[in-house]
């Protein structure tokens, strides 16, 4: 079983801190991370692998440092390791960065495809169900749990209200939740041959087929109008009463606002 | 000269540090407080490879550098020092020498069970009258056919019990002295070796410091480490490398006293203000990471020396005399910090205080230290 598993480097947003005179984020020295929901896939992958011998490829299109995060999968135990880079790719919206995934997975075999939901730094969750359309592939979104019986995954795709359980046959696309699983440590040795024996491929603009309108900041549909930070809610209301009163107290409130 | 760690050396502190800050910084207060050997915690460490960083591939380790077996001694006593010295003894007083020292035959069969944390591995070369004097060893090994025959104890004894395969010195010519001393590998459960008193320490509860005992005990001729009459170099040289890891639990004891009291401090109010805001609070701060800098500086020398195949005993020396004093005076300080509150076991600074002591004693005391130092300027 081949299995690609497209991952995104990105700021790890639980060490980001806050400047208190401007109050916008301080970036510099903040540690990248590989993305949580993009980790938990890798180690579903890796549990295929560990299961039935699969073959497991990370990909992921950055900039040159994103190695780190390629590095980091292959030494928790990914066997093969594509760094998509050019500066033809920067400034890519999910459109965008979706085009240039799905030409390089076409390079590629695969039975099945790995995505995580969303990303920490975007929220979108549309890369992965995009690069679904792209290969004109079957795809299940939000899942939390994923078997294989031999010849097809069952998988556990979650709503805000319950769950369903598919049985996709391959090659399909599915994206992946953080709660999950809880993704592996990399070992000592994993380290030491993600950086003396196995290689980082690195594949450019001229290693894909790709439609050059599709790519970058000007294949972009999506533009950014303003980004702004949420203002702050009012400050709640405090009421000192007892809890049979307080009970009520909520009821009526949660009624004022129809919400029961 | 080049102070940056590579990006290799960084991914593994950022692995050494998730784990220990998951799975061995939970127990650590317990291990203290019951005395118990972190069993489960050392089979973890197996899975992912802690146990055989520096041995080479060909025989199931890592085929890591010492510098990256250092930091991961560093990180795990950050938060448990017990859990640092069982990889320490394990790593560099038993698989080194027989990675060192051992024949082929020898390596084969010990060293990927020990590498891959199969098998624990411990060190005998401390008697009742045998301490910083190391070479008035009583215990003694007589060659009967095939077979040595060990006699003896030995104390003070770390990973004893757990232990799968000790390396142990015996005398096998009393007349020769330290030329008749000579090392051996015997296995646990070999009939005539018990396990004897376990020792009550001040710290590093966890660990298992046991005696070791040798009644008529027969070890095939094969498990002579070295040659005989060289045991006393062996173990010279083991300790060398063994100071590198000690070394580097002192210095993961004294940054792990000071992450904890930099968050103490900016939380604890006294006089309406955070302790932080106080200058003695900060020169206190300051004086303890300097110190701690300066100890890592020397640890990360000595590993490097001894990666690079360079004379390094001096430097391993200096690094261990100077990074146990510093976690004895940082912890010092943390507790000092903490006040009333760093004096009790609620708060994590007072173990690593107890823990700092033994930094200063096994594995050649401070003094030991400074004779070795001495010796190499006055030679």
């Amino acid at each position: 079983m081949n299995i690609i598993v497209c991952i995104k480097q990105v700021p790890d947003t639980t060490e980001v801190r806050l400047d208190p005179k401007t109050g916008t984020l301080i970036r510099e020295g903040v540690p990248s991370i590989i993305n949580p929901d993009d980790k938990s896939g890798l180690e579903a992958a890796l549990k295929l692998k560990d299961e039935f011998g699969a073959h497991v490829t990370v990909l992921t299109m950055g900039p040159q440092q994103a190695e780190v995060a390629l590095r980091e999968a292959l030494a928790m135990g990914a066997d093969r390791a594509i760094l998509l880079t050019d500066r033809a790719f920067a400034g890519s919206d999910t459109w965008a960065t979706s085009c240039t995934l799905a030409a390089a997975i076409k390079n590629l075999e695969y039975d099945l495809i790995i995505a995580g939901r969303q990303a920490i730094d975007g929220d979108t969750a549309q890369v992965g169900p995009q690069i679904a359309e792209h290969l004109k592939l079957p795809q299940v979104s939000y899942v939390e749990d994923l078997k294989y019986d031999g010849e097809a995954f069952i998988l556990k795709r979650v709503f805000e209200d319950g769950y369903h359980i598919v049985r996709v046959g391959k090659p399909c696309l599915i994206t992946t939740l953080k709660e999950m699983n809880e993704a592996r440590y990399m070992s000592v040795m994993g380290i030491f041959d993600a950086y003396r024996e196995k290689e980082i491929e690195v594949w450019n603009l001229k290693d894909i087929t790709v439609e050059r309108s599709h790519l970058g900041l000007e294949g972009s549909p999506t533009k950014v109008k303003k980004s702004f930070t949420k203002g702050a809610k009012t400050a709640g209301k405090v009421f000192e009463v007892d809890h049979k009163e307080a009970a009520k107290l909520i009821v009526d409130k949660l009624k004022e606002k129809y919400i029961i | 000269m080049n102070f940056k760690l590579s990006q290799e050396h960084i991914m593994l502190q950022k692995m050494y540090r998730e784990f220990a800050e998951n799975e061995v910084k939970p127990l650590a207060e317990e291990v203290d407080e019951k005395e118990e050997f972190p069993v489960e915690t050392v089979k973890k460490l197996a899975k992912f490879g802690w146990m055989g960083i520096p041995i080479p591939k060909a025989y199931g380790g890592a085929g890591g550098d010492n510098i990256a077996y250092a930091m991961a001694i560093e990180e795990l006593s950050k938060v448990c020092a017990t859990t640092g010295v069982i990889v320490s003894a394990h790593t560099s007083l038993c698989a080194a020498p027989i990675l060192e020292f051992g024949t082929k035959e020898q390596k084969e069969k010990y060293l990927p069970p020990l590498a891959k944390g199969e098998k624990l591995g411990a060190f005998g070369l401390t008697e009742a009258n045998a301490g910083t004097d190391a070479s008035a060893q009583q215990t003694t090994a007589v060659l009967d056919g095939d077979e040595y025959v060990l006699d003896g104890s030995k104390i003070f004894i770390t990973n004893a019990g757990y232990a799968d395969i000790y390396i142990i010195m015996a005398m096998t010519d009393k007349s020769q002295g330290t030329r008749g001393i000579t090392a051996f590998i015997v296995e646990a459960g070999t009939p005539g070796f018990t396990i004897g008193k376990k020792e009550a320490k001040m710290g590093i509860k966890g660990s298992s410091t046991c005696e070791l005992i040798f009644e008529n005990c027969r070890i095939p001729k094969e498990n002579l480490l070295g040659k005989e009459g060289k045991g006393f170099g062996i173990a010279m040289k083991t300790l060398d490398g063994g100071r590198i890891g000690i070394a580097a639990q002192a210095l993961g004891i004294a940054q792990g006293a000071i992450d904890v009291t930099v968050n103490y401090v900016k939380e604890r109010k006294q006089f309406g203000k955070a302790l932080s805001y106080f200058q003695n609070t900060q020169f206190q701060l300051a004086e303890m990471a300097a110190k701690t800098e300066a100890s890592r500086l020397l640890v990360y020398k000595a590993a490097d020396f001894k990666d690079n195949n360079l004379p390094y005993s001096n430097e391993a020396a200096m690094a261990k005399l100077f990074a146990s004093a510093t976690a004895m005076a940082v912890t010092t300080m943390a507790v000092q910090l903490h006040g009333g509150y760093g004096y009790t076991r609620e708060y994590p600074v007072e173990r690593m205080m107890r823990d700092a002591k033994i930094t200063e004693i096994y594995e050649g005391t401070s003094e030991v230290q400074k004779m070795v130092i001495a010796a190499n300027l006055l030679k």
